[in-house]
């Protein structure tokens, strides 16, 4: 494809949408896909050409709405007439979308609010759920079929890798650096310099890995991206790679997403038969691939050094840092690893500028970030926000609130390897500075909400039994040291536990965060730890009684 | 006159000389052989199609792509994600990330267990049903949730295992979800 294509092909595109007076689409996502959503969109259309109206009104699926709980959720685009949508869809329910909504406003009336029977299903877009979001990487999600090429190329796709071949290696990796954008993985290291430093080791082989391997339980950022728009992650793989000169490129997705893998694999499909992934990429005369490598459940593996193990086929086991992937990374060659929301940013600052990307959120944390807001929480989902929001915003404003009479009693971002926030700090601003300040950090965007009903102890305890479980057993810190806090808290929870273990849990999380190889161990502690500095009281209350008597 | 149809329908009839059976294994070490470090690719290869990972095949597959047993073993054992032994015909996955867990996926485990009748990893002696707790699945907005041969039910009360086991009746077998990854 030659670069002024990419015009033409979009205009095309949107032509055809316009040519409909109506669009209907619906949530394809593997949540909304297990309650039907490919039944809802074949009943919809199969609806429509009974009634000859299919030539009129555009059905297809899309990416995660962001409320999963109340999937599937489908949104109507109509010619003069605000977007509507609608919640809790049922594969049966297509004749009365079209009755109520859909036939009325081709007649040319106007749908505020619906009544009958769908009026339980609307849902209102001025609401603080979607009004409040900033959608930068979802920004698809909602408005174009993934499994379209033509759609994403509508919405100014691969435009930002035109833009990119048109610059230097140096010029690209000043443009991220100058936007601000960090690690989306947890970490927050600057990607602009993760690419600078890649760029200047000099190598004939270099590669290009997103990481795809979402470990965290409980968050699902990565997953939705990768479904919803995966031709945004092969683009700013693209870019990458243009970058830091590199070679070949590796995804590397769970194996338990085989939505994710298959959308990915068409998409990249899509993009070597329309010349934008493969050879004489946009006629530049470079080429540039990818290999699909599928993780097996190792939640250690979200760690680059062990990634890069899994990749070439062996145990995910991290090694010391030095040397740096960027500098012998996978087969000893330089590597670069990005996560997959980081990736999914690039497309965007290249089209729309650093200073845009800039502009947005606080000093040191630029752009959105994407939480998957679960748990004890009215409207569970996923959730794009801009940085420098505060946690309380998120929690009680987008999320609604517990939305039971119980009252929240604390988040944990981070997953894993992050810690716990109680209600009274939630007025600090999202940022990667203010989350580790508290005790916890970032991480890949899982936020779990907890109500006064749960136990932090049973919490602390769930995280850390799955880091001893998901310990790769390599370095004695964290092989040893988890299993330790592991048993002393187990005492706590029968009341046989003293204050001595309390003070030997701190001690024990101390040397793991200090001695541990990688971030697995480094991190395993921060939940016990976040838990016993806001509510202590809560383990002191379990300890032997002759202990909590003298307490 | 209508002797010929009748001829055409009779040679139809007869049954072409079936191709000899071809040794699966055999045919996945020469795909896989040609890439660099595809040891764990072309494991999730042959579970797909197996189930699990049988000592026999994991042999057969080591001396096919000249890879020492031992290599194989060291990551089979170290992925959750590969099994050692022949799981059920349906495969309950009990999702036990988070959300599940603060949403009650302990009750629905233990509810699935007790109607079984097996622990948590362990197959029904009539090799129908196996029960396992699995890392997230993704589908936090739906919790607590789990899945049967990888279709996923969300929005589970936590009593409701019996739903789960009555959804296998429509569900398929086992199916190899990778085929096409791996043919890439």
């Amino acid at each position: 494809m030659k670069p002024e294509e990419l015009e033409i092909k979009a205009a095309a595109e949107i032509a055809k949408q316009q040519a409909f007076d109506a669009r209907l689409v619906c949530c394809t996502s593997t949540g909304c896909q297990s309650s039907g959503a490919s039944e809802i969109v074949a009943g919809l259309k199969a609806e429509l050409k009974a009634r000859q109206l299919d030539t009129k009104v555009q059905v297809t699926g899309t990416g995660c709405m962001g409320l999963c709980s109340k999937g599937p959720l489908i949104r109507m685009t109509a010619k003069n007439q605000k977007d509507v949508l609608f919640s809790d869809i049922k594969p049966e329910m297509a004749k009365t979308v079209i009755d109520n909504v859909v036939a009325p406003v081709l007649g040319g009336a106007t749908i505020e609010q619906p009544t009958g029977d769908l009026e339980k299903h609307y849902l209102d877009l001025e609401e603080p759920f979607f009004a409040m979001q900033d959608r930068v990487v979802l920004e698809n999600n909602g408005r174009s079929d993934p499994e379209k090429l033509e759609e994403y190329l509508a919405h100014g796709g691969y435009q930002g890798l035109r833009k990119a071949l048109t610059m230097s290696a140096e010029e690209i990796c000043k443009d991220m650096l100058d936007s601000g954008l960090r690690g989306r993985g947890g970490a927050g290291f600057p990607t602009g310099l993760k690419w600078d430093l890649t760029r200047k080791v000099q190598s004939d082989v270099k590669y290009v890995i997103c990481n795809g391997d979402e470990g965290d339980p409980g968050a699902f950022m990565d997953r939705s991206v990768l479904e919803g728009d995966p031709h945004a992650v092969i683009e700013g793989m693209l870019i990458a790679a243009r970058a830091m000169n590199a070679t070949n490129g590796v995804f590397y997705i769970r194996a338990e997403y085989p939505l994710a893998v298959e959308r990915i694999e068409k998409a990249l499909r899509q993009g070597r038969a329309a010349g934008l992934v493969g050879k004489n990429i946009l006629d530049s005369g470079w080429a540039f691939d990818f290999e699909i490598r599928l993780g097996a459940g190792a939640f250690v593996c979200g760690e680059e050094t062990a990634l890069i193990a899994s990749v070439e086929g062996k145990r995910g086991t991290p090694r010391p840092r030095p040397p740096f992937p960027a500098v012998k990374g996978l087969w000893g060659m330089p590597t670069c690893v990005n996560n997959v929301e980081t990736l999914a940013n690039v497309s965007r600052i290249m089209l729309r500028g650093a200073e845009w990307f800039a502009s947005k959120g606080t000093e040191k944390s630029k752009g959105t970030k994407v939480f998957a807001l679960t748990g004890k929480i009215k409207n569970n989902g996923l959730v794009e926000v801009p940085m420098g929001i505060t946690l309380r915003q998120i929690v009680e404003t987008i999320g609604g609130g517990t939305g039971t009479e119980r009252k929240i009693k604390a988040i944990q971002t981070g997953g894993p390897s992050g810690g716990m926030i109680p209600e009274h700090q939630f007025d600090t601003p999202v940022s990667y500075e203010h989350l580790q300040k508290l005790g916890s950090m970032m991480g890949s965007g899982g936020l779990i909400v907890i109500d006064d009903k749960d136990s932090v102890i049973e919490l602390a305890r769930f995280y850390l039994d799955f880091c001893v479980d998901e310990s790769c057993g390599k370095c004695a810190p964290c092989r040893i040291g988890g299993t330790q806090i592991l048993r002393m808290l187990d005492l706590i929870v029968e009341g046989k536990g003293t204050s001595e273990d309390i003070r030997k849990i701190r001690k024990v999380a101390k040397a793991m965060q200090k001695a541990s190889l990688c971030a697995l161990g480094q991190t395993a502690p921060n939940p016990i730890l976040s838990a016993l500095k806001h509510f202590e009281s809560e383990f002191t209350e379990r300890l032997q009684p002759a202990e909590t008597a003298k307490a | 006159m209508s002797t010929p149809i009748v001829a055409t329908t009779v040679k139809a009839a007869v049954p072409k000389p079936a191709p000899a059976p071809k040794d699966e294994i055999a045919v996945l070490a020469q795909k896989w052989k040609k890439k660099r470090g595809s040891l764990i690719m072309a494991l999730h290869d042959l579970q797909g199609r197996l189930g699990y990972v049988p000592r026999e095949s994991a042999m057969k597959l080591g001396r096919a792509m000249d890879v020492p047993l031992a290599r194989i073993y060291e990551v089979v054992t170290f992925y959750n994600y590969f099994k050692l032994e022949a799981p059920g015909k349906y495969i309950i996955s009990v999702c036990t990330g988070t959300a599940c867990h603060i949403k009650g996926a302990d009750q629905l485990l233990k509810g699935l267990e007790k109607e079984l009748g097996v622990s948590e990893g362990q197959s029904t002696p009539d090799k129908e049903y196996h029960l396992q707790a699995v890392r997230c699945l993704g589908c936090c907005g739906l919790a607590p949730l789990a899945s049967v041969n990888g279709k996923v039910y969300g929005k589970l009360n936590t009593a409701e295992s019996h739903y789960v086991i009555e959804r296998t009746q429509i569900d398929k077998p086992m199916v190899n979800a990778h085929e096409e990854a791996a043919a890439e």
